[in-house]
Order: C-alpha cells, then structure tokens, then sequence
C-alpha cells in the first residue's frame, strides 16, 4: 500500500515538472504555430538561473589552503557569511527561492529576445524550417553555458529547512510514507504556476484575446486587436513557465549544460499526447505520463515486463496516439 | 501546386546528372583530400549518410512526413548485417538482402501504423518507436545485440555458407565480396557504387508519375482525397523505400566496419538525418548528399582541430596576431565544434531557407541573368 | 600492409571472377592506393611520432575528456624535454630519455569521441588513416574503449585505454594491441567489500540499483559476489534506464524493503543524480534492522562527485588514484600538472598520463616503434613511481595490477578540492584473480 502511494507521489512529482515544460511548449505552439526545439533550453537556462544566483551568493573570500603546495586551493568563505553571519548563511541557504525572485524577469527577457530576434521571422515558415533554427539556437545556447559552467553536474541545494523527507503517512494517520520536503513544495509550485497560467489566459481581458487569437488569428487581427504583440508576450510567459520549472527542479536534478536536450524529447511526446496546443491535454498527459512511468518502474512490474519502464513512456504516447487521432485532448 | 515538375521519360539531362554526380563521387579520394577529408573512414561517411538522406528525402522531401524515427532502420540494418556476417557468411551479398528485408518489415509495420496519423503526431509516432528500439536494444535485448558494447563479428562464429564452401577467416573477420576485402578505399568504392545507385534510383521516382502523386499529397492531402484518391498506399510504399535505404545505409555501415551498436538508433541519430536533410535543402536531389558531407565534415575534421594545429594554421602571421587568431577561432574548433555547427543551422535556415542548394543556386542565378529554371526541384 | 598479402593467397584460391573484379577494383582506384611497402601501419618516417588522443569533447563527459587532454598534453611537453619532466623523474625502471621517442619528437592529434562508439571509431580512424598515428588512447567509457580498442587490433595500433573500468575490457574482449591501466569492477569489488564489512558488519541486506548496461551489470555483479562472500544477503538488484534522471521510482522500494545497505553502481551523471536523490529521500537518516542506513557508490570520481555536493559525504567507493596521495610519482605529477593548469588532476588524467608514459617507454624498451615490438615489451612489464606502488602489465590479459583506493567522502573539506579521503589502501595481492575467470583471446600481433 505504502508502496503505492509512494509511486503516486513520485508519479505527481514527475507529472509536475513534465507538465510545467509541455504547457509553455504547447502554448508556443497553439499561439504562435511555432514548433520550438529550443524549449528545453529555456528549461535548462531557467536552471542555470539557480546556478548563477547561487554563485553570486557565495562569492567567497579565499584563504589559501597552506598544506597543498603544488597548485591554489581555497578553502571558500562567502562575504555573505563573512559580513552578516548567521543572516549571510541563511540568504545562500535560500538561494534557490530567491533565485524564483530572479529567474522571472530573466526568463521573461530571454524570451522576449528570443521571440522578437529571431522566432518571429519564422511564423510564416514550415516547421521543418522551425525545427532547424531553434535546434540550432538551443545548441549555441547550450554551448554557450558549457563555456561558462563545464559540463559536469553543478550541485544545487535546497534549503536546509527542507533538504530533508517528511512523513506524510503521519497526518493521514498512515505512518511510514515518508518523502522530501522539497518534491512536495515542488508538486505544490507546478500545481499552483498551471493554475496562474489558467486563470490567467481564462479571466484577464488579455488571456481572453490571446485565447480567440488561438482559436481564429485572422478574425482577431481584423477586429483591430494587436495580437502580435500579445503572442510576443505569450512566449514570454512560456519561457517563464519553462525557466521556473528548470530553476525549482535544480535540488532535484543537478543541473548541467545538455539537460534541455534530455527534456526535450519527453516534452515533445508529453505535448502530443495531451493535444499539440491544448493546454488542459498538456497538463493532463504530463501528470498521466509521469504517473505511469513511476508504475511502471515498480519491481513486480519489471519482474514480469522486463525492461517495461525504458519504453513505457513511448508505448502509452503510441497507443493513445493511434485511439485517439488528435491526443488526449486535441482539436482538430 | 507551385512546384513544377517535369515528367519526361528519362531525360538526356538526367543521364547527364547521373554523369555528373558518380564523377564527383567517384573521384572523391582525389579532391577530398584539398578539404583534409581524403582519407577512407570520412568518404565512407560521406557515402554512407548521403545514402542515408536521400533515402530520408524521398519520404520528406516529396510527401512533406516528417519522421523522427529513421535512426530505427539503420540500425535494425546494421544489425542485419553483423548478424549475417556470424551465421551466414562475410560476403556482404547475403548481408545487404538480409539488411534490406528486415528493415523493410520494420518499415512496413511502423509506417503501416504510424501513417495514420499526419503532421507532428506522425513524428513522434515514428520517434516513439524509435527510442523503443534504442532503448530495448541498448538494455534488454543484449543477447542479440549485445548492448553497450555493440554487436561484433567474431572469428569464431559460425558463419554457415563459408563453412560450407571451406572459407576460413584469417586474422580479424572482414567483410569480403567475393574475395575484395571492402575495408579502406575498397570499402569507400562499394558505398560509392552504392550512393549512386540510390541516387539513380531517387532521381527516377523525382521523375515518375508516383512522384508526383507522393508531391500532390503533400500539397493538399484533403484535396486528393476527395477527388477519390487513396493516398496510403502510396505514402507507405515511399516509406518503407525511404526504411530500405536507411536499412541499406546501416548495412554498409557495419560492412566497412563490422560493428552495430545501439545508439545507431537513438533520436539524436535521427535529428540527425533530418538536418543533413535540411541544411542541404529538403526536396532537392543533391541537397541531402550535400547536407549529410557538411554534417559528418564538422563532426570528424573541426572537432578534431586542437590550439597546437590552430598555431599551426595562423603560422605565417605575426606572433601577437597568430595568438589573437587562435584565441577567436578556438571557441569554435575542438570542443566547440558543435557550436559552429548551431550557428551553421541559423545562418543557413535565416539567410538561405532552401539550404546549401539555394545557395547555390542564387550564386548561379548572380551570374544569369534571367532567374527562374528552377532545377531539380520536383 | 599485410592484408595485401592475405588477399592475393585468397584471390587464386577462389577463381577467375573475383579477381576480374578485384583487378577492376585496382585499376580504378587512384595511386593513393599504392602504398610504400611499410614494416608495420603507419611507421614514423620523419623526425617525430604521432600519438592520437581521442577523448569526449562533448556530452556528459566533456569535463572528464577535457582533463584527460590536458594530461596527454603534459605527458607529450614531458616526453620530449619540456617542462620539469614530471613522472619521468620518479617512474622505475624507465628508458625514456627526454627527447621525445626514440628519438622523435611526440606530436599529437585530438578527437571528439562524443562517448559513442560510432563517433570513437571514426574519430580514431581519422588519426590512422589520416594523421598516421600510431597509438590511439583515452575515452571515458567501457562501450567506446572497447569498440576501439578491436579496431586498433584490426588497424595494427596500439590502443592504451583511458577511463575504463568494466571486467569486459581486458576480460572477454580483451584485445592483443590493448592495454589498461586502469582497475576494473572485479577489483573494486574485492577491494571494497572488506572494507564494507569492516565498517558496517557481516550482517547487511543490501540493494543495488544498476545501470542497466554491460558496465553496471559488471559492476553489480562484482560487487554483489564480494558482499555475499563475506555474509551480506542481496535484497534486490535493479536496473535503472540510463541517463534516468529523476531516480525518485527506483529509490522508494527501496524504503521499506528491509534493505539496510543502497549500493549505487552508477556511473556519471546517473551516481550523481542517484545520489542526491537517496540522501534527499532520507535514507541516510534511516535506522533499519536497528542499524544506520548505508549507501555506498562502487566507482567513485572526484570530477563527477563535486556535482553531488554534500551528498558524497561520508559515502564509500573505490578510485584508482588520487592526487592527495603523498608518494614520489603521485606528487610529482600532482606539481607538474598543478603548476601547468592551477588545479589537480582527476584519476582519468593520471591514467592517461601514465599510459603515454608506459607506452613511450615501451617502444624504448623495444627499440622500435612496431606493435609487435612494443606489445612484447608492455606484456609483464613491472615498474614503480607512477602514483601507484608497484605496478605490473599482466602478460595474460593486459590488465595492470596495483593496489586499490578505497575512499570515502571527506566530512569537512579544507578547499574545493578537497572532496575524497582516502580510507585504505588495498593491497594488490587482494585483488588479484585468475585470467581465465573472464574467458576471451588476446589473440595475434597484428602488424
């Protein structure tokens, strides 16, 4: 039983993150009809969002290590500690919450940038086209972020409070289901981004228009309504969604340069399987997907299916792709 | 309907492309070796993956199917063929046909399935079942291909038929025809003669009234489909043609090196088809051979261009010059090279929308006068 | 090259057809076919020798290639005079002199292996055919050295495996132009199971969480015979999809699966994900079967721990080396490199610095550059001052015997370095087994 709800739990954790990356994707491409392969760059900056913060937080005095001769070792005292203390060591503890604070502007310019620099001149083209530059710019940017920070895995760590598990059997009065603080905030954070996002596109004036432009952008367009404009602001919002998604999941998930292109794939079949441009299908494929995956990766599963929880993923995207022509909630 | 297409029994130009191309082909040992890429392992590739893009292209390039999944047939042919060459024999007769059958049976039950659905759903029901394969192949199903490691021919392994006829292998087992060990420039001759033919071949279906059919479809399915028309049967069949050359490709693979691993088949490998396809220019006949030999180029000559050759390359300027030029340049050799190969896709896909072939041909159309003629394009 | 000569015995043998086609074949091939009659593939004409280093450059391991460059690079510098000479100074018995080899200077060619065999295979192809090296070396990966290392058999080099570290390697595809100076999974799991039982008792119910390809397999293997022959029972043994990523499904039935011990075989990005994970999920904090819950991580890399962070600490593995350790060789290489690049090497730079070394020495040994030469002089080959107390070729597999590191994650670095210590030295003796356990064929000189 615990069991089972253990995988629930991963599977919701999981659904979380797959969720978050496939609405912003499906969004780009339901608004813009823009295929972006430079998706899950934008989830790997929003990643390294946390990294830099984190290393503008621990800028550090260095005090030479006396024993090690041959070459500088420091052994690394932050001038936040140095200064404030205790408060000094809190604020680095909290880096990743404050680097939320940072990374949504900065994903928010990213993506404006991106769209106006370079997207836009690509609605028009097919998306073989698409596919080709923004494969291409999530390749440079990934390179760019190599030359800064390697390629090995940069370590991440979630605040001490919530670095540790929690049983959350107790307050069911089910003792022993134990699991970490910070993939329960995490589920938290993607239900309550997906909400802002709904709520957003359902009862502002703008998401209003946004959401007609998806339906009919010509007749908007007619109607006087720059909608240009608001689908610049559209794939801001997407790469937010992206970014934070990347910038929560780094105490989960060590960052390094390549982990958009590890996404990328699955975020793509999370898209399809949900609808491409249907939001509500995105999240729900995201949560299904993500669910099954951790089921589908439990021993007596594995012990009778082996190898089952390599494919599963694929195997569900093919089956509900051939019941079910336009996804789990496509329009035609 | 803008593309125009020219249905003429074969005409005297197209032998004259013919001409062309297996001429450049041909002699690839002598001028590849101006762009340092004249040596056996590269033209292989060169051969090899331009086998592969056209194959890709008659699928792309003329019914607009996008698939993500290609990777899975070279692979399936590569194994095909080191699995030919431990039972049957290192003659890589057998080896083709067997190549070319099971990779046909792939694409006829993934193509079968995955052309029922169009557009972005069609590619990632093809990548779907391509990672499928990576993944059962790199873990589960060792035993037949043996995973990581990657499938190998053994001196020891049974190889029937050359038992039967009292064949024995000497030293390393290498893939034979008729006694013409097909290693090095032998090896590059036989995947020449190879491209050549499936360019023949893809030139010929460009041409026929099936390529048109395979063109109509791509412009307006819905359209066709009124008139009465069934396109699936014509979609699948340029499927599992575009299957069997990617099955082809991946057999002479293992034929020039006995060897198949898994990750032949990974996605990445065949994004990979789909870019050479691009940036040489989708739906042309060149430019897919094109696009592959600028990918593999990149992939073996600027990855492997270090500071020491760098120095090496701005030696004749001034010292403080020679060292501003290799501190530019560096970012982008050695282990930036795929950076340069990021730029190279925007740089191409923003200015030049049809690939390198457009390129192409706006240089041409520079010294013309009177643009149009569009050539090749079907 | 002798697959010339093979040819034409067969060509008689089989008719009149085959040679039509093989003399159609000749004559239209351009004169880049006709070679010089060569002693051996690629023999050093000129005044310097070709080594090829074929490292990632790319991919997960980019960092790891990067270091094993830069110590190839320093290796090269020390060969031919440069430099202070690093463990040129402390290897014994040594035969190089300083000025290149056999009187060559060293030049040297890099390639991008991407950590795929395919990419490996033509990266080192391109040093042979092209740039006429003569001995290939590096990887960061079982798969990519053993697809290279048979085609360095096939092509008549020498191949000096870098970061290896499956059984496979010099064990059922072990290759006679192969060698490895690096341990293996058989090693670490003899060498760290004592270790295991001394620290945490006989009586351990472990599970294993393994990367689901042939060098997890090896390494669970290992590691599971090891623990189970000193009294440890296996709980589980499961495997984990390469580049998983998010670990969560694998690490919770582990929780209440009576297991008291996790052993992590990963490698990589997958150890340090895995590992952040568990210590996430609590295990560390756990007690069962009234003992404190242990993880433990086979195959241990200071480059790939730092992306653990405080994960690694306290956690067991075994290295091959490691630059605190205090010998001759250990520390003049540590200075050399130090002093070169302002950090310290990784243990996949020390094993690739000490390959170009032994086999720079061997051709001196053997007077030549031709493999055969060369692979004669490797074989048995036994020295000392190169980090890891006396060391010795293995004739019978190419294997190099020395003594183990088991290390443990430092509690309380003193520099960003600082993130290993080393928990015992294992002594050679331990880990040694029979050649034969392995099964597979050198097979011939290939020259």
């Amino acid at each position: 039983m615990e069991a089972i709800l253990l995988q629930i739990l991963n599977g919701l954790d999981k659904g979380g993150a797959y969720a978050l990356i496939a609405l912003g994707l499906s969004l780009v491409f339901g608004t813009l009809g823009v295929v972006n392969f430079a998706h899950g760059a934008l989830f790997m900056l929003g990643a390294f969002v946390a990294v830099s913060v984190q290393e503008l937080l621990t800028i550090s005095m260095r005090v030479k290590d006396p024993s090690i001769t041959f070459f500088d070792a420091y052994k690394e005292v932050p001038y936040l500690e140095v200064w404030w203390g205790d408060i000094g060591r809190a604020i680095i503890d909290y880096s990743v919450p404050i680097s939320i604070v940072a990374a949504i502007p900065v994903m928010l310019l990213i993506g404006l940038a991106m769209e106006r620099g370079l997207i836009r001149y690509f609605y028009k083209r097919d998306h073989a086209d698409q596919i080709l530059v923004t494969f291409g710019l999530a390749i440079v940017l990934q390179e760019i972020v190599k030359s800064f920070y390697g390629a090995n895995p940069i370590p991440v760590a979630a605040p001490e409070a919530v670095a540790t598990s929690v049983d959350v059997g107790a307050v069911f009065g089910m003792p022993g289901i134990v699991y970490p603080w910070w993939r329960l905030i995490y589920l938290l954070f993607s239900v309550v981004v997906i909400g802002l996002v709904f709520a957003f596109l359902q009862f502002t004036t703008f998401g209003m228009v946004v959401r007609a432009g998806m339906h009919d952008r010509e007749m908007v367009s007619l109607l006087g309504i720059n909608i240009e404009r608001r689908f610049t602001i559209v794939f801001g919002i997407a790469a937010v969604v992206a970014g934070l998604a990347g910038t929560m999941y780094t105490p989960i998930l060590s960052p390094d340069y390549h982990m958009g292109m590890d996404f990328l794939v699955l975020s793509f079949v999370v898209v399809v399987v949900g609808g491409m441009g249907s939001l509500p299908g995105a999240v729900a494929a995201g949560f299904l997907l993500g669910i099954l995956q951790s089921f589908f990766s439990m021993n007596e599963i594995k012990s009778i299916l082996p190898g089952i929880d390599q494919i599963i993923i694929y195997l569900v995207a093919v089956i509900i792709l051939l019941v079910r022509p336009r996804g789990l909630m496509g329009k035609d | 309907m803008q593309t125009r297409i020219i249905i003429a029994s074969t005409s005297l130009r197209d032998y004259l492309v013919l001409a062309i191309f297996s001429a450049v082909v041909l002699s690839a040992p002598l001028w590849a070796q101006a762009i340092g890429a004249g040596y056996p392992d590269l033209l292989q590739k060169f051969a090899i993956f331009g086998l592969f893009a056209i194959g890709y292209n008659l699928l792309f390039g003329l019914t607009g199917y996008l698939s993500f999944g290609h990777a899975a047939f070279l692979g399936v042919g590569s194994y095909a063929t080191v699995w030919s060459f431990k039972l049957l024999s290192m003659n890589v007769i057998p080896a083709v046909l067997l190549s070319v059958a099971i990779s046909a049976i792939f694409a006829v039950v993934i193509g079968f399935l995955s052309l029922r659905r169009t557009g972005i759903y069609f590619s990632i029901l093809t990548l779907a079942f391509a990672q499928m394969s990576y993944n059962m192949a790199y873990s589960v199903l060792t035993p037949i291909t043996n995973g990581e490691t990657g499938l190998r021919v053994l001196r020891d392994d049974p190889r029937l038929i050359d038992t039967l006829l009292g064949i024995q292998v000497q030293g390393s087992p290498l893939a034979d025809l008729f006694g013409l060990t097909l290693k090095g420039y032998a090896g590059f001759y036989f995947c020449a003669v190879m491209l050549i033919l499936g360019f023949w071949v893809a030139l010929r279906i460009f041409r026929s009234p099936y390529g048109m059919k395979l063109v109509a479809i791509k412009s307006n399915q819905t359209r066709m489909e009124y008139t009465g028309f069934n396109p699936r049967p014509y979609l699948l069949s340029v499927f599992v043609i575009s299957g069997i050359y990617a099955g082809l490709a991946g057999s002479l693979m293992a034929i020039v090196d006995p060897l198949a691993g898994a990750e032949r088949m990974q996605w990445t490998a065949s994004g990979e088809v789909v870019l050479m396809t691009i940036l040489g220019g989708v739906g042309t006949l060149l430019g897919p051979v094109i696009g592959a030999a600028t990918i593999k180029y990149f992939e073996n000559i600027f990855s492997a261009v270090n500071e020491q050759t760098l120095h090496q390359v701005f030696d004749f300027l001034p010292d403080w010059l020679n060292e501003l030029m290799v501190t530019l340049t560096s970012p982008f050799v050695g282990d930036g090279w795929h950076l340069t190969l990021g730029v190279l896709f925007m740089v191409i896909i923003i200015f030049l929308p049809g690939g390198i072939i457009e390129g192409f041909r706006r240089i041409q159309a520079l010294f013309q006068r009177k643009p149009g003629k569009a050539e090749e394009e079907a | 090259m002798s697959d010339d000569d093979k040819k034409f015995p067969n060509l008689s043998r089989r008719g009149f057809l085959k040679a039509s086609i093989a003399t159609a074949a000749v004559t239209a091939a351009p004169t880049i076919l006709i070679r010089n009659a060569h002693a051996f593939v690629n023999e050093p004409k000129g005044a310097t020798v070709t080594l090829g280093f074929n490292v990632p450059q790319t991919g997960a391991y980019a960092d790891e290639g990067a270091d094993e460059l830069r110590a190839f690079k320093l290796a090269v510098k020390h060969l031919n005079g440069e430099g202070d000479g690093g463990m040129l100074n402390t290897m014994k018995p040594s035969s190089l002199k300083g000025n290149g080899i056999l009187g060559k200077k060293v030049t040297y060619v890099t390639g991008d292996t991407q950590t795929k065999s395919d990419a490996a295979r033509a990266s080192a192809k391109r040093m042979i055919e092209k740039d006429g090296a003569l001995m290939i070396s590096g990887g960061s990966s079982s798969g990519v050295a053993i697809a290279v290392q048979s085609l360095c058999q096939e092509a008549g080099v020498i191949f000096m495996a870098g970061l290896t570290h499956s059984n496979d390697t010099t064990g059922k595809d072990k290759r006679k132009h192969g060698f490895r100076h690096f341990f293996n999974a058989y090693m670490s799991g003899q060498a760290l199971a004592p270790v295991l039982a001394e620290e945490y008792g006989r009586d351990r119910k472990a599970y294993h969480l393994t990367a689901d390809y042939t060098w997890g397999w090896t390494q669970e293997e290992s590691i599971k015979n090891a623990t189970e022959a000193l009294g440890w029972k296996t709980v589980a043994a499961v495997r984990t999809p390469l580049g998983a990523g998010d670990f969560s499904q694998y690490i919770t039935p582990v929780l209440n699966s009576g297991a008291d011990v996790l052993i992590l075989n990963h490698y990589g990005k997958d150890m340090v994900n895995s590992l952040t994970q568990a210590v996430q999920f609590g295990l560390r904090d756990k007690m069962v079967n009234g003992k404190k819950f242990e993880i433990v991580v086979p195959l241990f890399s200071r480059l790939m721990a730092q992306g653990a962070g405080d994960a690694i600490k306290g956690i067991l593995g075994t290295t091959n080396w490691h630059w605190s350790l205090s010998d001759e060789g250990s520390k003049a290489f540590v200075k050399s490199f130090g002093a070169e690049y302002g950090f310290p090497p990784s243990q996949a730079a020390q094993t690739c610095y000490v390959q170009t070394l032994l086999y720079a020495n061997a051709c001196e040994m053997a007077g030549t550059f031709n493999p055969c030469g060369v692979i004669e002089a490797l074989e048995g080959f036994k020295f000392d001052g190169m980090g890891n107390g006396p060391t010795e070729y293995r004739a019978a597999d190419h294997q190099c015997f020395k003594d183990v590191l088991v290390v443990r994650g430092k509690e309380k670095p003193s520099s960003q370095f600082d993130l290993l210590e080393v928990a015992k030295v294992v002594p050679r003796s331990q880990v040694e087994y029979d050649p034969s356990i392995f099964g597979g064929e050198l097979g011939q000189c290939n020259a």
